[in-house]
């Protein structure tokens, strides 16, 4: 359990909501490492988004470091933190969150057109992923054409596309039935045994079980980290 | 692949990795508004409107321009063209009582500004009376201008078939016409008319020729001028030559000729009461030799003519005058035009702002997911900016279109005539792209500015 990616040293987050001043995390220190399959656990309002936006590079600490690949991205200015995103962190939504007017292969090489990728080179990279999680026949379909399941796969591919060092999800399987879920968990389990780093939210500890690190947060602060074998 | 790249610099491989992008972008623009078809329409229908309003204007005031300048032309730039006047304080006197009005150009006038000003180099003194004109059993109401052997050239209004008749004409007041255009067909119907008779009062003249039609009586070059009547300008009827008014046929007789055989004395009867005119020329032209010496040889006869005459019972019109004021109405006009596109340009791009600001509102969970995918504000910006420009300038194209088919209906069935200056369409055009920038920047702005954060949060 080497190779550390990933470092945030006593992160704290402040913001305004409304007139009350809330913080959300509260002095958090956590080490990620290649390989990893965490889950970060706890009750609603404990935090768990805020780190999540954090880890992603959407939102910067108030106070606090935060290392990824080497680079401290904490105080990095804006266009520099969106390339540090599209080329490091794949991102697997609750809501899928796919372009609607895109095709399942324009939707997955988004990431790489941000990136100026070469169009070839980003269909090949497209159809591949596609294929990956089982939509290689529906690579002209539109999102609204396809179901929940095929939706979040596209976007697990999405996520893939630019072969990040962290594959963040936020409750993925929150808006699927059980099958479709446990799809989306298979191929998790699948990234995971390829060697990929995923960082999961999530509710369920039935989720959680197939992890083998569970991050439980509680008011802004590491309630518990530990580490199954 | 490779190896193809390695023969290209990397600085040139940015360049066309960049120009694909923007390719890219443009096609994700063009799919983003194609799937809301109805609104794009509904979004770009002012910049047509605009745009095509602009075009079809700016023809049609070019093509009336252009006939008014056309008459103008007509009458001669080097030309100072006097005519006689009935004054004005004696227009009313003429009722019930037996009264010869008297007014007029002279035959004095006309030897004195020969005489005075050197830069003259001809002079076309001319009659108009209104007459019946006979062949045979054939009567047409006609206008009768007594005139010279060089009005053809001086008025730029020539003989068509047959000829003008000579100065030995003139010196020996032959009886010999030039009928108008159309005149020949109502009066000889079948008959060749050169060579026949027709009278007028109790004497006969011999047809010599026929000449050509004038140009298109432009009725707008009225209002350009200050209410001289030019539409009878080039040897129509003057203002005060007889009660008829738009007189349909002319024909010219030598002027010696017109004075012999009408008399000087115009009577004309009305019911229960009759008045007379006593006129020696209704009309004179006068050439000048340089066309810089117009104006200065206009303040001289203006001069001469004020010194001789008590009454203002003449007017003297100057083509080359009326010409720059044409030009200035022009310029006006087209400022005025200028004015009411930019208005029209204007409310077009606001709706087009209006409209990107509800579709950045409407996607901003597209935003925030395209920021969270690496997109930088400045993706974002070019994004929503090429949209705009894009829907600008499709309602520019289109505007264009319409604004090119619209001067041809009109003239089609207005007989107006329009004329399509080749830069309206690229000005227009242009300006309409011009609006989609200028309209797109606040809108890409806003949505560049979200939080990411926030635009993901958003339903």
């Amino acid at each position: 359990m080497s190779d550390l990616i990933a470092q945030i040293v006593d992160v704290r987050k402040q913001y305004m909501m409304g007139l009350v001043l809330v913080e959300a995390l509260r002095g958090v220190s956590l080490d990620f490492h290649r390989g990893e399959y965490i889950t970060i656990m706890g009750p609603s309002g404990c935090g768990k988004s805020t780190l999540l936006n954090l880890l992603g590079c959407l939102d910067r600490p108030t106070s606090g470091k935060y290392i990824l690949g080497g680079q401290d991205v904490s105080t990095m200015p804006d266009d520099e933190l969106s390339s540090v995103r599209g080329m490091r962190i794949g991102f697997v939504f609750q809501s899928y969150n796919l372009i609607q007017q895109l095709n399942v292969l324009e939707n997955i090489e988004v990431p790489l057109y941000y990136q100026g990728r070469p169009e070839e080179e980003s269909r090949e990279i497209a159809t591949r992923l596609a294929d990956r999680v089982g939509l290689g026949e529906r690579l002209h379909h539109r999102p609204y054409e396809l179901s929940g399941g095929q939706q979040q796969r596209v976007a697990v591919a999405r996520a893939l596309a630019s072969d990040p060092l962290i594959i963040l999800a936020d409750e993925p399987t929150g808006n699927l039935d059980s099958t479709s879920g446990s799809d989306i968990l298979n191929v998790f389990d699948e990234l995971h045994a390829q060697g990929k780093t995923l960082i999961m939210v999530t509710h369920s500890d039935e989720v959680s079980e197939r992890a083998q690190r569970v991050i439980r947060l509680r008011d802004g602060k590491v309630e518990r980290d530990e580490r199954k074998n | 692949m490779s190896a193809k790249t390695k023969a290209i610099s990397p600085h040139a491989l940015v360049g066309v990795a960049s120009v694909q992008r923007f390719v890219r972008t443009v096609q994700l623009g063009i799919k983003s508004l194609w799937l809301r078809k109805l609104r794009s329409l509904l979004t770009v229908l002012g910049i047509v409107f605009g745009v095509c309003s602009v075009i079809a204007m700016l023809a049609i005031g070019e093509g009336l321009s252009f006939e008014a300048q056309e008459q103008i032309r007509r009458l001669g730039s080097n030309n100072i063209i006097l005519r006689s006047v009935k004054p004005p304080e004696e227009r009313r006197t003429t009722s019930e009582r037996s009264y010869v009005v008297d007014y007029g150009l002279t035959y004095q006038d006309i030897n004195r500004i020969k005489a005075t000003i050197p830069s003259v180099e001809i002079l076309v003194p001319s009659r108009n009376i209104r007459k019946d004109v006979w062949s045979g059993t054939r009567r047409i109401d006609c206008d009768i201008m007594g005139t010279v052997p060089w009005y053809e050239e001086m008025r730029n209004h020539r003989v068509e078939r047959g000829r003008f008749f000579t100065e030995e004409e003139l010196e020996r007041s032959e009886n010999v016409c030039v009928l108008g255009n159309g005149l020949p067909e109502a009066l000889f119907p079948i008959d060749e008319a050169i060579g026949s008779k027709v009278r007028v009062d109790g004497d006969y003249y011999r047809v010599i020729g026929v000449m050509e039609p004038k140009s298109r009586q432009a009725t707008t070059a009225n209002s350009q001028n200050g209410g001289n009547d030019l539409s009878g300008g080039a040897g129509g009827p003057p203002p005060a030559a007889g009660a008829g008014v738009g007189a349909a046929y002319e024909m010219y007789i030598p002027l010696t000729a017109a004075k012999n055989r009408f008399g000087e004395t115009i009577v004309e009867r009305t019911s229960g009461s009759f008045s007379a005119e006593r006129v020696e020329l209704h009309e004179a032209t006068v050439k000048v030799k340089n066309i810089n010496d117009v104006v200065e040889t206009w303040h001289i006869i203006s001069d001469l003519m004020k010194a001789n005459h008590k009454k203002v019972d003449y007017e003297i019109i100057v083509p080359l005058d009326l010409l720059r004021q044409a030009e200035r109405t022009k310029r006006i006009f087209t400022i005025v035009l200028g004015a009411i596109a930019a208005i029209s340009l204007l409310v077009g791009g606001i709706g087009i702002m209006n409209i990107m600001l509800a579709t950045v509102t409407e996607r901003t969970r597209e935003i925030g997911i395209r920021r969270a995918l690496g997109a930088k504000r400045k993706d974002i910006i070019m994004q929503f900016l090429v949209e705009c420009v894009l829907l600008s300038a499709a309602g520019g194209i289109i505007g264009v279109i319409l604004g090119l088919a619209i001067p041809q209906v009109i003239s089609f069935f207005a007989e107006l005539r329009t004329i399509v200056t080749f830069w309206s369409p690229f000005v227009a055009f242009s300006i309409s792209a011009l609006i989609g920038v200028v309209f797109g920047i606040y809108p890409a702005m806003r949505a560049a500015d979200m939080d990411p954060v926030e635009a993901l949060r958003h339903e």
